[in-house]
């Protein structure tokens, strides 16, 4: 089966436009880069895309109500939002320490969730 | 201060005033006086909130209006009463002056006519200025103007900032306040009006209809429909302060029949604003902006003044002037007896708006109404603190008594949380309340900066959660909560 | 509320965000005592705080950070290098012999004396007035950094249907932020024929999320009395004029601005410091300095960047100066005007001296494929791709002017000729 999937390269600002030839779920051809760094992206972004995830979760002990939180590595592109939505369904009590592991495993993805900054206790709050 | 939906009403009155824009208020002020039951009913969330809040602040200086009209006569007797007004409600007052502006040949005659009028009403300090006098008083205006006639009584105000301190005056001596209460119907029974509104009935023996652009329905209700509204909207657009006194004075252009042009105003503040635009709209709520009033209003500015372009805009609003088919005030009884309208005030209503309230007061006097002046009536009030206008010890000694001096509020105006601490006191409920106490949020980040902090403020002390504090009343809430499974609290 | 603060700083710095973070590290390393910093929210870290999204610190730590991260390793650096934070404090005022008037929450009204200044007060974000969006003036419409502190830092959310006018990279940035929150992001409007933001930020927060961006396009008119209920789109035309006969309507409840960043200078026009209007910040030397001598500046206040790396390199040498002022060391003023020619929209600094390597920060005015960059006769450099989303950075070694004898430099870019 022939599939064409179009991309655009970030890796820089020439955001040259990609165009992949697909056959049977494998690539045969990658046209409209200008380097061989357009050539990587391209096969990254087909065979595994995935991104960092960054998002807060609540902290209602905090200076602020909202502790960001981000995975350790990238996850996979289709886990995104599943990786978000369960963050999102967690809270946590001050304080909190830059680095600190919130989870060990997201969503089943297997992939740490750690602690963006440093959040102490709000003043009033025991 | 002001009252929420949770006040139990069925209180008969004497007076019941319809209406908190600049003429409701200065009626309440005015009537507070006296030994009366008094009551002020408001539709918008906080008074001022209508067409008042988004005037011009021009204090006219008399001279514009015939003396063959109402409007005409009120105008210079209410301009002379505003100075004293500023000093004991203490809000920002400049008389800065005003230039009407000969761009034509055909115009001087209108300068000659103009002086003549102002003279004969008694306008003091009128002048024709010759074009090198207008070039070594504002050197910033163009150099083709032929002539402009000089008024020195002009002055400028913020108008919400008098609704405020009006209002604030005549609750502190006895009068009552209802905002988020729009009349639903108004029923006679003998010498009683049953007015109806969501927070219950009020009963009043008398009824004064100061409802603005919606005044000739409220008047509909008692079937005393003898005059009609119809809207004329006024675009403005706010300037940013790197043009700050490229004019000192009011620069007004010669008038057309329905609007008196488009002019360069230097607020009280100090940023210039221009507008209005004169466009007849038959919605009673079109507030909006248009490409269309920008490019009449800059295209007529830089007739008289090149340097301002619409590159410095950082805001822009609009207002519906309430005009009757007359073209003149509508104050006065009714067919229906105890109902007085005070209506149709179009400009200069701002203006004339101190001496329609003693002149609807003695209107009642004759009508027979017993009006017995308190033992004790405070004319004055408090505040508002102004940090950015105090000085260095002033500073010191206010952080000294109140810490919260200390923070910084609004970055751009200078406001401190003492100030949005004190306008919440005072009766803002929301965040346009507090900014047009105040002004936080009304520089040119445009509340970029100070959203959440008087949000937070708000809330805090209102004890309601973020998601409920709104821009100008219901409806209009600035953010909503988040959707998790997890119950996270109200974000305070 | 006695203050601890000293009466004397060497040097005072005016923000505690990225720029004024570097800039109190860079005094430290030219060896002076005593430097403060004022900010006025309760923590330092600046807008940084907000930007809880990764792609932060590439160059300067070689490592992706997010925002937050980059900031704490900053504060932590400065608090180990003993400079002073106030928070929760206010610079009202500095005058000309740079004795600054302070308001503060927790110490009240100080006035301090500092041997030198740097302005470190970063941007703010342009708003509707600037733009004259017609319509009526309902809750709902807002900058898009306004609805990041709400999301990131106070967990309410700006609306729940959205709308975004402008490709700015927080625009972007806020897209796929209220996307991963439940929002529903309708599109982004640009009404330039160009996305403004990174392509980066283009492909993963848009595309990602099959969020449609409409190039040439603007919001016409703005429904909703209370909130926003409804946008008029409207395509423009090469003048930017929208085209109302093929506009369309968007329903949703909230608008985000993500239409430019301006220099916050308030301060800096108080100073009656000289400004560029090009950059909308001051003109500095080639040591970053004002002016008005002392006062330095560096970051967003001096010119909008796009890499916080870059506002921490340039903020480093802006304090390192700074402190040199402080302890009487005085390098050769410049001699050498340097002025943005041919596509270039601007650069700092506006002028340079020959006896030191230079960094040069300077950007284009339009996307410009296959081009040349020339600084008068001294310098030339080839470039496959600049677009004004990307600011340049070049860095001129000292031999490249020492036998300039000229009075002004000018850069330009040119295509390159078709061979």
């Amino acid at each position: 089966m022939l599939e064409k999937r179009r991309l655009t390269c970030i890796g820089c600002p020439m955001s040259c436009p990609l165009e992949l030839v697909i056959i049977d779920g494998e690539i045969r051809e990658i046209t409209g880069n200008d380097c061989k760094r357009g050539e990587a992206y391209a096969r990254q972004e087909y065979t595994a895309p995935c991104r960092m995830v960054s998002t807060t979760i609540a902290c209602n002990s905090g200076l602020w109500p909202r502790l960001p939180v981000k995975t350790v590595t990238a996850v996979p592109k289709a886990e995104v939002m599943a990786v978000a939505r369960a963050l999102h369904t967690l809270e946590i009590e001050a304080p909190v320490q830059i680095g600190q592991v919130i989870l060990d495993d997201i969503a089943g993805t297997g992939i740490a969730v750690i602690a963006c900054r440093s959040l102490p206790s709000a003043p009033n709050s025991k | 201060m002001n009252s929420g939906a949770e006040k139990i009403v069925g209180m008969s009155y004497d007076v019941v005033i319809i209406g908190g824009g600049i003429v409701g208020c200065a009626l309440a002020r005015e009537l507070s006086r006296y030994d009366l039951r008094l009551a002020l009913i408001e539709k918008e969330v906080e008074v001022g909130f209508g067409t008042s809040k988004t005037n011009s602040g021009i204090i006219h200086s008399g001279h514009h209006a015939s003396p063959d009209t109402l409007k005409g006569r009120l105008e210079w007797a209410g301009n002379q009463r505003w100075s004293d007004l500023a000093r004991d409600l203490k809000f920002g007052f400049k008389r800065i002056g005003e230039l009407l502006l000969a761009l034509q040949p055909e115009d001087l005659h209108y300068l000659q006519l103009l002086k003549k009028q102002g003279e004969d009403k008694g306008v003091p300090g009128l002048e024709i200025w010759s074009p090198q006098r207008i070039q070594k008083e504002e050197p910033n205006l163009n150099r083709t103007i032929l002539q402009a006639l000089h008024a020195p009584t002009a002055a400028v105000i913020n108008p919400y900032e008098a609704c405020f301190g009006l209002i604030e005056c005549a609750q502190q001596n006895g009068a009552e306040l209802f905002c988020g209460c729009p009349v639903l119907a108004i029923n006679q029974t003998g010498a009683d009006f049953s007015i109806q509104t969501p927070q219950g009935v009020f009963h009043s023996r008398i009824v004064l209809n100061a409802a603005g652009v919606f005044a000739d329905r409220v008047a509909a209700m008692v079937g005393a429909a003898d005059f009609k509204i119809h809207c004329r909207k006024g675009e403005e657009y706010l300037l940013d302060r790197r043009l700050q006194g490229i004019v000192t004075r009011l620069i007004f252009p010669v008038p057309t029949a329905t609007s008196k042009g488009v002019l360069i105003i230097p607020t009280v503040d100090g940023p210039i604003m221009v507008g209005p635009t004169a466009e007849e709209v038959n919605n009673r709520e079109d507030l909006s902006t248009s490409f269309a009033g920008a490019a009449k209003i800059f295209a007529a500015v830089h007739q008289y003044c090149k340097a301002i372009s619409e590159r410095d805009t950082i805001t822009e609003f609009a207002g519906l002037r309430a005009v009757a088919e007359t073209n003149d005030f509508v104050i006065g009884p009714s067919p229906v007896k105890g109902f007085f309208n005070v209506a149709g005030i179009q400009s200069p209503g701002l203006t004339a708006a101190p001496a329609i309230a003693t002149y609807v007061t003695e209107m009642l006097r004759c009508e027979g109404l017993k009006l017995a002046e308190k033992p004790v009536w405070k004319a004055e009030i408090d505040g508002p603190f102004r940090f950015a206008r105090m000085t260095q010890q002033q500073r010191q000694a206010a952080i000294l008594q109140d810490p919260a001096f200390g923070r910084i509020v609004c970055r751009c105006e200078a406001v401190t949380e003492a100030e949005v601490r004190y306008a919440i006191r005072h009766g803002a409920r929301t965040l346009d309340g507090v900014k047009f106490r105040v002004r936080a949020g009304m520089g040119r980040c445009q509340g970029g900066f100070c959203t959440m902090r008087v949000m937070a403020l708000l809330s805090e002390t209102l004890g309601l959660p973020l998601t409920e504090i709104t821009k100008r009343g219901h409806g209009s809430e600035v953010c909503c909560p988040r959707q998790d499974n997890l119950s996270v609290g109200d974000g305070r | 509320m006695k203050s601890p603060l000293r009466s004397r700083y060497d040097v005072v710095i005016v923000g505690g965000g990225p720029a004024g973070l570097a800039a109190a590290l860079g005094a430290r390393q030219a060896g002076v005592e005593h430097i403060l910093i004022v900010d006025r929210e309760i923590e330092a870290g600046g807008i940084l705080n907000q930007c809880i999204h990764s792609g932060f610190g590439l160059h300067y730590f070689k490592e992706e950070l997010t925002g937050p991260e980059y900031a704490e390793r900053f504060i932590r650096n400065v608090q180990s290098d003993q400079v002073e934070i106030l928070t929760d404090s206010y610079v009202l005022d500095i005058s000309p012999a740079l004795q600054l008037e302070i308001i503060s929450g927790g110490y009240g009204h100080l006035q301090l004396q500092a041997q030198s200044v740097v302005l470190a007060m970063g941007c703010r974000e342009r708003t509707r007035g600037s733009i004259r969006t017609p319509g009526f003036r309902p809750a709902g419409v807002m900058t898009a950094g306004l609805a990041q502190k709400m999301v990131n830092m106070h967990g309410v959310l700006p609306g729940r249907r959205i709308a975004i006018l402008g490709s700015g990279d927080i625009g972007l940035i806020m897209a796929r932020r209220l996307s991963l929150e439940g929002c529903d992001v309708t599109g982004v409007y640009e009404l330039q024929p160009h996305c403004s933001g990174l392509t980066r930020n283009q492909v993963q927060c848009l595309d990602d999320f099959g969020i449609p961006l409409h190039l040439s396009a603007t919001v016409a008119f703005i429904h909703g009395r209370d909130r926003v209920e409804r946008l008029t789109i409207a395509p423009v035309n090469h003048e930017l004029i929208p085209d109302l006969s093929r506009s369309w309507d968007v329903a949703c409840d909230t608008l985000l601005l993500s239409i430019g960043l301006i220099p916050e200078n308030e301060l800096s026009t108080r100073l009656r410091l000289r400004m560029d209007p090009a950059t909308g910040g001051p003109q500095v030397t080639s040591n970053l300095e004002t002016s008005l001598p002392g006062v330095f500046a560096c970051g967003n206040v001096l010119h909008v960047h796009d890499l916080v790396d870059f506002v921490s390199e340039e903020s480093l040498r802006a304090g390192r100066f700074a402190g040199e002022v402080a302890i009487g060391m005085r390098r050769p003023s410049d001699n050498i005007s340097l002025q943005a020619g041919e596509n270039i929209a601007s650069c700092v600094p506006q002028s340079l001296s020959p006896d030191r390597e230079q960094i040069i920060y300077l950007r284009v005015k339009r996307p410009l494929k296959n081009c040349v960059l020339t600084i008068g006769d001294r310098y030339e450099k080839s470039f496959r791709m600049l677009v004004p989303a990307e600011m340049i950075r070049l860095t001129l070694a000292p031999e490249l002017l020492d036998r300039y004898f000229g009075e002004m430099l000018k850069i330009d870019v040119r295509l390159r000729e078709a061979t």
